[in-house]
């Protein structure tokens, strides 16, 4: 059959349009991106690296809520310059328990990746509040209202609940004890648990590594 | 032949899909132009939480892609599958269901944006709930579009439904795959998949959504409304054929170069280069297609606002899928990546492309549902200038950024540290972004005065009845194929 007689049938008939259509576009996928999806090396946590605390996880919710991944990465490639201005280059195993990832496409801002301790709480409290109190040509929008807002909405339970479901190592007891944690903390307080944690076994990693 | 079959076109609902998907586009851009006056003036988020840039960035997203594209889409594809299969839309209930349905995910889905209520995945944001909404009114549109094309009244399904297919088909999968999540509370979930995996995951879909829905299902409007307007057949049928099976099997490899030096295998990443190099085959085929397929009528440049638009957004087509693969070697992407410049690649295809192919399809199409003239020519030729204008100014100003950005970053000095801070590179961005801005000003402007030109020439009107052509009328299976 020539190339034209095969399409022929192909083009007139709906249901064999519909499945060539299926089947060609999921090669790729098939071939790609399922080894990927089922290969643990790439979900496995280096050893250092621990599910989040409920503060913490509070925190990259209200990240995610704000979505500050427009403007932030966090993602460090191995590039001279930027593991020069951020600090060790980012991987796989450090964002095990990301759900989603937030690696981000854009850097209107600076990436984020290593952030734990370059700034003090007192820095980012000011910073979150009013960004261009601290860095006047800043053009990051102010969040006032996460210092006015408790961190404990009602729903630290079941958040950790869902993440256990897809199988972070969280125990009963740890869970049960989440709204006890976030007792008496705003908002600010979980973002800035967060930022500070972020890429705080960075070092280890990269001792991991390179053997040291 | 059914009765059905034979009942006049539903077209009153290409009319409802065409209103709103200009409405979605004035206030897609409308929230894009904020945004873009929110990095030359922080103040304008009152420090509200519905006004910030993150939540205000992901409605205009969100707005332009799911209002008006997949509006643009499903309207014109009702309009167009309807004529290729000379037979009534399938199911007009059903396809009522998907307006008003879709509508209501628009409205309820942009205030749950603005509630913070966000999955955090890029352009797949809306939470659980509505990926369920979209799932259900997704196949519904695929059942009416399948549907129609089944109780067609000759052999051949022509080429801009194999598109519309694709379409339909690929982003069900996609959407589906990679919303696959947790809900936590009515508001709130987590991705099925962790970390790199997800990542993985997001941009397959991520760049596919680009692939199918805003270059393959536009690509359907092409195939459909360019001969149409040109009033030339397309120029190579077996050209077509190559170039839309080469589209549905190469697009989908190419999403990992999203992820260029990035923490996901390196044979992901060299895949995707060597496909996204493969996918300038035929997206250019089909550019190639295009242009010949006018050759023959470029007279009618001259007096016809419509064509003007169409053959402009070939042009940026053809730009946008050379750039694309360039973006994608990894040299390059070094340079391009979390740059403005890849905001300059989005939006050469997605105002250059898209809103074009889009505007110049409206011209055409509302004289038609309306049964009267375009109210003013002038007021058109006055838009494509202000597009054209305001197009070139964005997408020249974020290129320029995002070299100036990705140089500065990268440089280091003498002794190898780097040797700008990261708030100098920031400031100097300044000029640009004012640039960007005026550019989507001007653009904005211009949809506008469409939407006042395209309201004058329907006002006081009501859909035009047209009824499928008899049988007898027919071309024989030989000569249309």
């Amino acid at each position: 059959m020539s190339f034209l007689g095969v399409h022929n049938a192909i083009e007139r008939n709906t249901g064999l349009l519909i499945f060539g259509i299926l089947f060609v576009a999921s090669i790729g996928g098939l071939v790609q991106v399922l080894p990927t999806v089922l290969q643990d090396s790439l979900a496995e946590p280096t050893d250092k690296v621990v599910p989040y605390t409920p503060l913490e996880l509070a925190g990259r919710d209200l990240y995610i809520r704000e979505s500050c991944s427009t403007c932030h990465s966090q993602q460090v490639r191995p590039l001279l310059a930027e593991v020069r201005r951020y600090g060790p280059y980012s991987r796989a195993g450090e964002f095990a328990y990301d759900r989603p990832f937030l690696w981000g496409s854009k850097r209107t801002g600076p990436d984020l990746h290593r952030l734990a301790g370059k700034y003090t709480d007192a820095w980012h409290r000011l910073h979150m509040t009013d960004p261009r109190s601290v860095v006047p040509a800043s053009i990051m929008p102010s969040y006032p209202w996460l210092a006015e807002r408790p961190a404990n909405d009602g729903s630290i339970v079941a958040r950790m609940r869902a993440l256990e479901r897809l199988g972070t190592p969280y125990t009963d007891a740890e869970i049960e004890a989440a709204p006890a944690a976030l007792e008496g903390k705003t908002e600010l307080d979980a973002l800035i648990a967060y930022l500070q944690m972020l890429g705080r076994f960075a070092n280890d990693v990269a001792d991991e590594h390179t053997g040291h | 032949m059914s009765d059905a079959a034979r009942a006049p076109y539903e077209d009153r609902i290409v009319t409802a899909f065409t209103a709103f998907a200009v409405l979605w586009a004035i206030v897609g851009m409308a929230v894009g132009v904020y945004v873009a006056a929110e990095l030359v003036w922080p103040q304008l988020g009152f420090e509200q939480p519905w006004l910030s840039y993150g939540r205000l960035r992901t409605l205009h997203t969100t707005a332009v892609i799911f209002g008006f594209g997949v509006c643009a889409l499903i309207g014109t594809s009702f309009y167009s599958v309807q004529r290729t299969s000379h037979a009534r839309l399938f199911s007009p209930k059903l396809a009522w269901f998907v307006f008003y349905g879709w509508q209501i995910l628009v409205v309820l889905g942009a205030i749950s944006l603005l509630a913070g209520w966000t999955g955090g995945k890029e352009y797949a944001e809306l939470e659980w709930p509505f990926d369920i909404a979209i799932a259900v009114l997704w196949i519904s549109y695929g059942v009416v579009f399948f549907g129609t094309i089944a109780r067609r009244t000759m052999a051949p399904i022509y080429i801009s439904n194999w598109f519309y297919g694709a379409l339909i088909i690929v982003i069900a999968m996609l959407h589906v795959v990679n919303n696959l999540e947790m809900p936590a509370t009515l508001g709130k979930s987590y991705s099925m998949f962790p970390g790199a995996q997800d990542a993985i995951v997001q941009w397959w879909y991520g760049h596919n959504a680009v692939g199918f829905l805003l270059t393959g299902g536009f690509l359907g409007m092409l195939y459909y409304f360019l001969p149409k307007q040109a009033e030339q057949p397309i120029w190579s049928y077996r050209l077509s054929i190559v170039a839309f099976w080469a589209f549905v099997y190469s697009y989908i490899w190419a999403g990992p170069h999203h992820l260029h030096y990035n923490a996901i295998p390196e044979w992901v990443q060299s895949l995707g280069v060597v496909m996204s190099i493969v996918l300038l085959a035929p997206s250019w085929a089909t550019m190639i297609n295009g242009v010949m397929t006018v050759s023959n009528a470029w007279q009618k440049l001259r007096t016809d606002p419509a064509l003007k638009f169409i053959v402009l957004a070939l042009a940026f087509y053809g730009l946008a899928t050379f750039e694309g693969p360039m973006m994608a070697i990894r040299s390059v992407n070094v340079m391009s990546h979390f740059t403005e410049w890849t905001i300059g690649h989005v939006h050469s295809g997605a105002l250059g492309w898209n809103a074009l192919i889009t505007f110049g399809t409206f011209y055409f199409l509302v004289p038609r549902l309306a049964g009267r003239p375009l109210h003013s020519t002038a007021l058109a030729n006055a838009h494509f200038w202000l597009a054209l204008a305001g197009t070139m100014l964005y997408i020249v100003s974020m290129w320029a950024a995002g070299l100036s950005q990705s140089l500065l970053w990268l440089s280091l000095d003498e002794v190898g540290e780097v040797q700008y801070s990261f708030v100098d590179v920031m400031r100097s961005m300044q000029p640009y972004y004012l640039l960007r801005l005026l550019g989507g000003l001007l653009f904005l402007t211009g949809a506008v005065l469409m939407a006042v030109n395209l309201y004058r020439t329907f006002a006081g009107v009501v859909t035009v009845t047209v009824r499928p052509p008899e049988p007898a009328a027919l071309p024989s299976p030989a000569s249309a194929a």
